[in-house]
């Protein structure tokens, strides 16, 4: 397809502007002008138009096809939510911090106090912050307020680490290192959950956190978080939840009640809000009373009339990690799905998550090696090792699933698993998609060995085939010239 | 059974699939978790219908007071969005895909943020863009980490002028890590030359500003982006984008780094996000970019195509060695970008930022002929300036909002002694009947 450059007409334009009411201002001086103009677009509306939805349909996405990629929970994105989110567009985040600019926002600001309200009670936790913008600014976030803790303790040099095992996320040791810490990683046991003995050597008094999912991305439950917990505490590490698997285990336990300290929870994941090719996500953070007084300001409060409030003046804030309250429009979302399904409703999801994770499990079990044969949570990993016997890699079935209409799951992750295929149906999913997926996976397996060519030509029915990456990252042409 | 329509399964359905897997109950699948660990209470309320849900929220926007006329921006600004924007972003191929890790069902995602990146591009002067950062505040923080990794040293020096937001979030990115942040107060709304003079020294990795900056005020930063070379540093510019139809960009300034929020570009106020941020640099620092890049490349056969790239700078490759922790971004705030810029189009952007010009200068001209009143700023402005009231500017902001104005940003709380300072916003949505009431309005304010 043509890049919306390529169809420009030089004068041509797609919007009509207001007509100016005012005079016109005597120009700028020639020195703080622009040359030349920007080079944007110029087309039609319709040429837009057809650009943009032409271009839509060469996505697979949640509503055209079953996207099962592991550890993202790519569910349903209810319609509503998208009608709730319009409602809040007007809205001038600014208002509300204006002087005495509280009192016009009491909707907006109330709902963000529910809103954290409602998820500290889901996670376990005595207070929730709103303001980070993603999972990974939420970890960030959270890691940022244990240095503020030990900070406050007089431990800023003592500690020095944050533990994590190998199975871990990559956004949990890179957000550590951002927020200034070395990174310590304790490696996975046969059991397939972070090898307590191997972590019981790693913990010293330098340790300043010890960040896990739980389950963890092996879908495992890990039966020895409780322990794990109160080794950390022993040494004043604290506990740091990534929210997120949380999918798999609403009102079924919390992390607040089994050691942790700190958790962020992806709205985008387990409530509901669209992924939006690549964000935006929303990864509020969720703390123990001891690390209230470094939540980031301005701070949302009710005072004993009901009144929402912002506190901007407390001194053991660590600031701000974003311009204002967070993705708004995202917790709008998050907050409608949440209230709408109900505590049932929740719990509902969590059950049906991990019932259909372990469905698929069972079935395909026969055909792709299963590292860790036991009840998994939200999501199952298999590896693709029987196929490589063929010379068939994950990949390779993945780009198969793509010419069977199907979007693949997390390949290459965890890294701990070699030839990895994490798989997450989730809840929304019925039991006729999950057995039409079955069977092409099981034809995966079967090409595989009868004719592994095929998968390796595979997509065929793409708009473009498999690409060549190496040339773009030598070339990094990453705009277009001229 | 059924508590939630989105969970399809019959009771029938889900009988069959236990048997299958081999358990008694959906209960016996969270066997694995210790009984001792179970949740004892769960205190969410019960749920509703989608209808009622929809009520609900209807009820909760109406707590917020509708129709306020604003004059505030501090970051987010109240523009016009083409219709095209919230019907192509609402495309449900867009908006319910994820990152695009396969790009041969991905090419939809990945044109367009290759596309976006060349707007970004081409909007800056600069060569390489990212496909988008979180918000304005936190680009300006991964600008400013960038800049420590390139030149390897341990300060970086931010005008005061900077929105005092940014500067928060960038303090707060950095307060954990080994480096020196210092800051420059601002003189009469503008960078203070004197006294950056005096901290640009060898251990600078770099020098933030702002442009337009909070007060308003726009500088020419041609020969401080020079001097800032001399000294091993590097310049960082958070601009306006709309300001960028007939500004001077950050490549014919000399910047090397330039961010800034998306805001303005198609995405709605929404009560502060979600945004973007956008984050553009000169070619050599591109492998010390934070976040997603799209690259250009072809497939098998030849054919033009396009892919995530330079992943080996990412978390989910390179860990804690990763140049950002960044996974999921803005990329539909970006898409929104993208169709917002490419419906006004190169003259429309232009057009846009004279009538955002005009529109800010009447009204300077109408509230500054009010008693008592004058502008701060020396230099020109963009679509805000800094008024210097009479009087204490939080009580006249109070006043007005019981009015239904949003009269602007009284600056007391962000800078010590400038009580009386006001920044006011104007953009193409407001009209001069807006204008004029709010003239009237300040006016019986003041006088009160």
């Amino acid at each position: 397809m043509q890049l919306i450059y390529e169809q420009s007409t030089p004068g041509r334009r797609g919007v009509k502007l207001p007509a100016s009411d005012v005079p016109a201002a005597p120009a700028l001086p020639a020195f703080l002008l622009r040359t030349e103009k920007a080079g944007l677009a110029e087309v039609s509306e319709l040429d837009l138009v057809r650009h943009f939805t032409n271009l839509s349909r060469r996505n697979f996405s949640v509503d055209t096809n079953f996207y099962p990629l592991g550890s993202c929970t790519m569910k349903y994105n209810a319609k509503v939510l998208e009608n709730a989110a319009a409602l809040f567009a007007p809205f001038h985040p600014m208002t509300a911090l204006l002087p005495g600019g509280e009192d016009f926002c009491q909707g907006t600001l109330g709902m963000l106090y529910d809103m954290g309200q409602m998820l500290a009670d889901i996670t376990g936790m005595d207070e929730v912050t709103t303001q980070p913008l993603a999972g990974a600014h939420g970890e960030m976030t959270g890691i940022m307020l244990i240095a503020a803790y030990h900070a406050a303790k007089g431990n800023k040099a003592k500690k020095k680490y944050v533990v994590v095992p190998d199975s871990s996320h990559g956004t949990n040791p890179a957000s550590a290192a951002i927020a200034g810490y070395e990174i310590i990683t304790v490696p996975t046991a046969p059991y397939g959950d972070m090898d307590l003995e191997l972590f019981k050597k790693a913990m010293t008094d330098e340790v300043a956190a010890v960040m896990m999912t739980c389950p963890n991305t092996l879908g495992l439950f890990n039966p020895h978080i409780k322990e794990i917990s109160d080794i950390a505490h022993s040494h004043d590490a604290l506990m740091y939840y990534d929210g997120a698997n949380l999918n798999a285990i609403m009102g079924k336990v919390k992390p607040g009640d089994v050691g942790f300290d700190v958790i962020h929870v992806n709205l985008h994941k387990t409530f509901g809000t669209p992924h939006g090719g690549g964000g935006p996500g929303s990864g509020p953070v969720g703390v123990k009373n001891a690390l209230i007084p470094f939540l980031p300001q301005p701070r949302i409060i009710m005072d004993e009339d009901g009144k929402l409030l912002l506190e901007t003046t407390n001194p053991g804030t660590i600031g701000r990690t974003a311009n204002f309250f967070g993705n708004f429009g995202v917790m709008v979302k998050a907050y409608a799905y949440i209230i709408m399904l109900g505590r049932e409703g929740l719990i509902q999801v969590s059950e049906q998550a991990v019932l259909n994770a372990n469905y698929i499990k069972e079935k395909l079990k026969p055909y792709y090696n299963l590292p860790y044969d036991m009840i998994c949570m939200h999501e199952c990993v298999f590896s693709a090792s029987k196929q490589l016997e063929h010379g068939v890699h994950a990949i390779d079935i993945a780009k198969f699933l793509i010419d069977k209409g199907y979007h693949p799951p997390t390949v290459y992750f965890p890294m701990i698993v070699k030839e990895a295929i994490m798989i997450e149906p989730t809840e929304t999913e019925s039991k006729a998609t999950m057995d039409a997926f079955i069977e092409v996976m099981i034809e995966a397996a079967q090409t595989a060995e009868n004719n592994p060519q095929a998968l390796l030509d595979a997509p065929l029915t793409m708009p473009i085939s498999r690409l060549d990456e190496t040339k773009a990252a030598r070339e990094q042409k990453v705009c277009c010239i001229g | 059974m059924n508590d939630s329509h989105y969970c399809p399964h019959t009771p029938e359905e889900i009988a069959e699939m236990l048997s299958d897997i081999g358990v008694a109950s959906v209960e016996d699948l969270f066997s694995p978790i210790p009984s001792e660990l179970r949740a004892t209470t769960f205190n969410i309320p019960p749920g509703m219908s989608e209808f009622e849900t929809f009520s609900r929220m209807q009820a909760i926007a109406g707590e917020n007071r509708q129709g306020m006329i604003n004059f505030i921006g501090g970051g987010f600004y109240d523009h016009i969005i083409p219709s095209v924007v919230d019907h192509l972003s609402g495309r449900s191929e867009f908006y319910t895909a994820y990152t695009p890790y396969q790009p041969e069902c991905s090419q939809g995602t990945l044109q367009a943020l290759f596309e976006y990146q060349t707007a970004i591009c081409r909007l800056t002067g600069l060569d390489v863009s990212n496909a988008s950062l979180y918000d304005g505040g936190t680009a300006c923080a991964e600008a400013a980490m960038m800049a420590l990794r390139v030149t390897g040293r341990n300060k970086i020096v931010i005008d005061g002028c900077v929105s005092p937001f940014s500067r928060q979030v960038l303090k707060t990115y950095l307060f954990n890590l080994d480096v020196e942040v210092v800051e420059i107060t601002p003189l009469d709304g503008l960078l203070n030359r004197a006294e950056l003079n005096s901290v640009l020294d060898d251990s600078v990795a770099a020098v933030l500003v702002q442009n337009p900056n909070f007060f308003g005020g726009i500088e020419d930063f041609t020969p401080l982006a020079d001097q800032v070379h001399s000294a091993g540093a590097l310049i960082i510019a958070s601009v306006y984008p709309i300001s960028l139809g007939i500004l001077k960009s950050p490549g014919e300034i000399g910047i090397d780094i330039a961010v800034g929020d998306g805001q303005s570009l198609g995405n709605p106020l929404s009560f502060g996000g979600p945004s973007f941020g956008f984050i553009a640099a000169k070619k050599a620092f591109i492998r010390n970019m934070p976040g997603r890049i799209v690259g250009e490349t072809v497939d098998r056969n030849g054919k033009r195509g396009y892919v995530l790239t330079l992943q080996a700078r990412e978390q989910h490759i390179k860990r804690h060695k990763a140049t950002s922790n960044i996974c999921s971004n803005q990329g539909l705030c970006a898409l929104r970008g993208l169709i917002f810029l490419s419906s006004v189009g190169k003259e429309g952007l232009a057009d846009l930022a004279v009538l955002n010009r005009d529109k800010a200068e009447y009204a300077k001209e109408q509230l500054s002929s009010l008693p008592g009143v004058s502008v701060l700023q020396s230099t020109v402005t963009f679509n805000e300036f800094t008024l210097f009231l009479p009087k204490n500017a939080d009580g006249v902001v109070a006043s007005l909002l019981e009015h239904g104005i949003a009269a602007g940003v009284p600056l007391g709380q962000y800078y010590e002694g400038s009580e009386n300072c006001l920044v006011v916003t104007v953009t193409e949505k407001r009209t001069k009947k807006e204008i004029d009431i709010f003239v009237k309005e300040l006016e019986v304010a003041l006088c009160n």
